[in-house]
């Protein structure tokens, strides 16, 4: 699956975005969330405090119990500032 | 049909508004709103990331939902990304309708939705160097909220 990073995220992370393969226990955007938290110090510090993080799975906004399965795209992001 | 631009080149808001009254004459007022970019603590400029794609999606269907609950005869969304400068506007909101309530009404619930719920995210640049992610403002909530209750 295509994991899209955004803003201070991107910047913890230092990708935009990558392709991953995570193993079949991961079904949702929290269990994601936790097993890119292990994959480099960036990912671990940009996840470290998950109530500041939103997803998008697909393009439309998710919550930490939307499934998520290959082939899907997923974002993660701090609360949007736009306007 | 709303039209939804996201751009990097600033927009003739005159040239916007008279498109929205051009050939017809069933409008009766045109409401907008127009954020600019304030120069506060030293700022030297706002530097606008989104998410492409997925925020086009996101205001069309914002968008969608004020034609759904007033009865607008056109609406347009304009919303600047890249580095924006004070004194710059950053977004366009406007709206028609034969009579001013629907419109006043549906610009102000078009901003704030689109404050929380278009993937947008600012991050402020300083004179002296410094740079730091604007935080999400509970108030931005609260004012998008007070939407909800009024059906939809």
């Amino acid at each position: 699956m295509r994991v899209l990073y955004f803003a201070w995220l991107r910047q913890k992370i230092g990708l935009a975005e990558e392709e991953v393969a995570p193993p079949p226990e991961v079904r949702d955007v929290a269990g994601l969330r936790d097993w890119l938290a292990t994959r480099s110090l960036g990912h671990a510090a940009a996840f470290a405090d998950a109530k500041q993080v939103r997803a998008a799975v697909n393009q439309d906004f998710a919550t930490p119990d939307h499934p998520v399965a290959a082939g899907d795209e997923i974002a993660f992001f701090p609360p949007v500032t736009g306007g | 049909m709303a039209r939804i631009l996201v751009q990097e080149a600033l927009f003739d808001m005159a040239a916007e508004s008279a498109a929205l009254t051009a050939g017809r004459i069933d409008v009766g007022g045109v409401a907008s709103f127009l954020g600019v970019c304030r120069g506060d603590d030293g700022l030297s400029a706002l530097v606008l990331e989104h998410y492409p794609g997925m925020t086009e999606r996101a205001l069309a269907r914002i968008a969608a939902e004020a034609e759904v609950r007033w009865p607008l005869t056109g609406c347009t969304v304009i919303h600047r990304m890249g580095r924006i400068l004070p004194g710059e506007p950053i977004v366009l909101v406007l709206t028609a309708s034969a009579h001013r309530a629907a419109a006043l009404e549906a610009c102000a619930f078009l901003i704030d939705w689109l404050k929380t719920k278009a993937p947008f995210w600012k991050r402020e640049e300083f004179a002296d160097g410094d740079a730091r992610w604007v935080a999400a403002k509970d108030e931005d909530d609260a004012a998008a909220a007070r939407w909800q209750a009024k059906g939809g």
